[in-house]
């Protein structure tokens, strides 16, 4: 499955507790390659991708942080004007939800990167390979 | 598996003879008080009550009610039916607000208190055999000294841990191979994590096997919540300062509602606001007459704890009536925007979702907004925020179904609330009404 694995970390949403996180990483000798925030009310979701998942849950977790994983989908979209709209035209015709969507360029007008979870993980990944369009491997989204 | 009693003759007394017992207590403790106690004196003058009126324990209700402010009034030894040099312990009961309340017991007293702990712990099954790690507050406090000579009573190795200090309690456990604890129900909760995070495994790494809780309401959910984090049978044991402390009433090992020793206690569960008797199996006060204490006597004791009488025998073959677990102080009761809530109800909704932690708190602030805070458990995280959406949603609609007003929900980190390791402070009153 071309899906990738993200660390998920849930915290108090109070002052210090996101370089407590950062410093357990760093301390773990793990690298941050994306990270994004969400929060409701007094506890936030920190979602991050990192170069080394596992040592990354062991430190976190031996820390007292309450950890989980979650999978999503990266799907290379060019950088170009109704690009993205492709994407999300094919998931919409087949009746998927994109949650949580963040998108990012990692080669100024050639190629960018969305990345998504979704309730219909595999359902999703049939459409858009069928509509051409390529999914990322862990490996491959690491190596960008 | 044959049931075993401590007292047969008076665990079992028929009820009628029971009956006569308590009227015949019941008169000679109101002849005593109204000899010996000046403060019973003045109370049954002034209602021109005299010990010959009672002629049926229904007369009971002729009776004044003591209360929580007169036991504070008599502070320090105002309700002695005895002089003090024939008592021999003294404990007070948490006063958190003022003076404390005074308790004396005399010789025979204590010998009652731990005869009573003894038919208690033996209906649960507890033999010489057993092993009891006290982890109440030795002192004071009723609650760890009167179990400690009750259980000695009955042939079981003591260990007077005390309350906290977590790794020295998984130290003596390990050691002794205690089969049994006794504390309150936050502590068992706050051990529980404990272990968790210590990577023990009470049912591979401990020898225990019973655990008796008490001092605090707390729910069937949090019952099930703690055998299961340990492995054991949890049995409800209830009691007051006022009344010896524990003991009062005990689970048998039917473990649906506890006997109430009413051979030591005349037992009322009246409507808290007007002071009349409640039918049968309704929610109401309990009220308690001692009916054998020789210290310091009490007639009509408002405990302020809110239980319902169960009418039906027990098949375990005791006699003496049972009550169900407390769900709810009459003092703790809050109002929140006119509506009355005891915190026991707000405590069973989320015991009953095992997607929470065991930790919580309710907030009342600004003008009567109540916000429970409750702790997800770290295993129900999935990293999905819509989900954490989803729970406080779901909370907030079953805290209405049962509270009747829909209080804010916020979910928090596992961890992220203040624990206690004695008696759990549940609520923080910072409305400015």
């Amino acid at each position: 499955m071309h899906t990738i694995k993200l660390l998920a970390v849930l915290e108090e949403n109070k002052q210090g507790q996101l370089a407590r996180l950062t410093r357990c990483l760093a301390g773990a000798k793990v690298n941050i390659r994306w990270i994004t925030i969400a929060t409701l009310d007094k506890v936030g979701v920190v979602k991050i991708l990192v170069d080394r998942l596992e040592p990354a849950l062991e430190a976190l977790r031996r820390e007292g942080f309450t950890v989980s994983t979650l999978e999503v989908l990266a799907v290379e979209v060019p950088d170009q004007p109704g690009a993205l709209h492709a994407v999300t035209d094919a998931l919409a015709r087949e009746g998927i939800n994109l949650e949580n969507a963040s998108g990012f360029v990692t080669q100024p007008r050639k190629r960018a990167v969305l990345l998504f979870e979704t309730h219909k993980l595999s359902e999703a990944q049939r459409v858009l390979q069928k509509q051409g369009l390529r999914l990322f491997t862990q490996a491959e989204v690491l190596a960008i | 598996m044959k049931t075993r009693y401590w007292d047969k003759a008076a665990e079992c007394l028929r009820r009628r003879e029971l009956e006569e017992l308590q009227l015949e207590r019941l008169r000679a403790v109101v002849r005593r008080v109204e000899r010996h106690v000046p403060f019973y004196q003045r109370k049954l003058e002034a209602i021109g009550l005299r010990p010959e009126k009672i002629k049926s324990l229904q007369d009971v209700r002729h009776l004044p009610f003591t209360t929580n402010a007169d036991l504070r009034e008599a502070y320090p030894a105002g309700l002695l039916a005895v002089p003090l040099r024939k008592t021999l312990r003294l404990h007070t009961s948490s006063g958190t607000t003022g003076k404390p309340k005074a308790i004396f017991f005399s010789r025979r007293d204590l010998h009652h208190s731990a005869d009573l702990i003894a038919r208690c712990l033996v209906a649960t099954g507890a033999t010489e055999d057993d092993i009891l790690q006290n982890m109440m507050t030795y002192g004071l406090f009723t609650g760890a000294l009167v179990m400690h000579y009750g259980a000695e009573k009955i042939g079981c190795l003591v260990i007077p841990a005390g309350p906290g200090n977590s790794e020295k309690q998984l130290l003596l456990m390990q050691d002794f191979r205690s089969t049994m604890f006794h504390t309150t129900p936050s502590y068992a909760l706050y051990f529980a994590d404990f272990l968790e995070k210590k990577g023990i495994d009470p049912r591979r790494h401990l020898a225990l096997r019973r655990g008796y809780i008490g001092a605090e309401p707390y729910t069937e959910q949090t019952r099930r919540k703690i055998e299961q984090a340990f492995g054991i049978e949890v049995y409800n044991s209830y009691g007051l300062s006022e009344m010896n402390g524990p003991g009062v009433a005990f689970e048998c090992a039917a473990r649906h509602g506890m006997h109430l020793w009413e051979d030591h206690f005349l037992m009322e569960i009246i409507d808290p606001a007007t002071g009349e008797p409640v039918p049968d199996g309704q929610p109401g006060e309990l009220v308690l007459t001692t009916l054998c204490r020789e210290a310091m006597p009490l007639l009509r004791y408002r405990t302020r704890d809110i239980t319902a009488l169960i009418p039906e025998p027990c098949p375990c073959g005791r006699t003496h009536r049972r009550i169900q677990r407390i769900t709810g102080r009459a003092d703790d009761m809050l109002i929140v925007r006119g509506v009355n809530i005891y915190p026991q109800q707000i405590e069973s909704v989320l015991m009953g979702l095992p997607e929470l932690g065991r930790n919580y708190l309710i907030v009342l602030e600004g003008l009567d907004e109540m916000t429970v805070k409750v702790e997800l458990s770290a295993a129900a995280f999935d990293g999905r925020v819509e989900r954490l959406a989803e729970l406080q949603q779901l909370v907030a609609e079953r805290l209405r179904t049962e509270l009747l007003t829909r209080p804010r929900v916020e979910l928090c980190a596992p961890g992220s609330l203040p624990v206690s390791e004695g008696k759990a402070k549940r609520v923080l009153d910072k409305r400015t009404l």
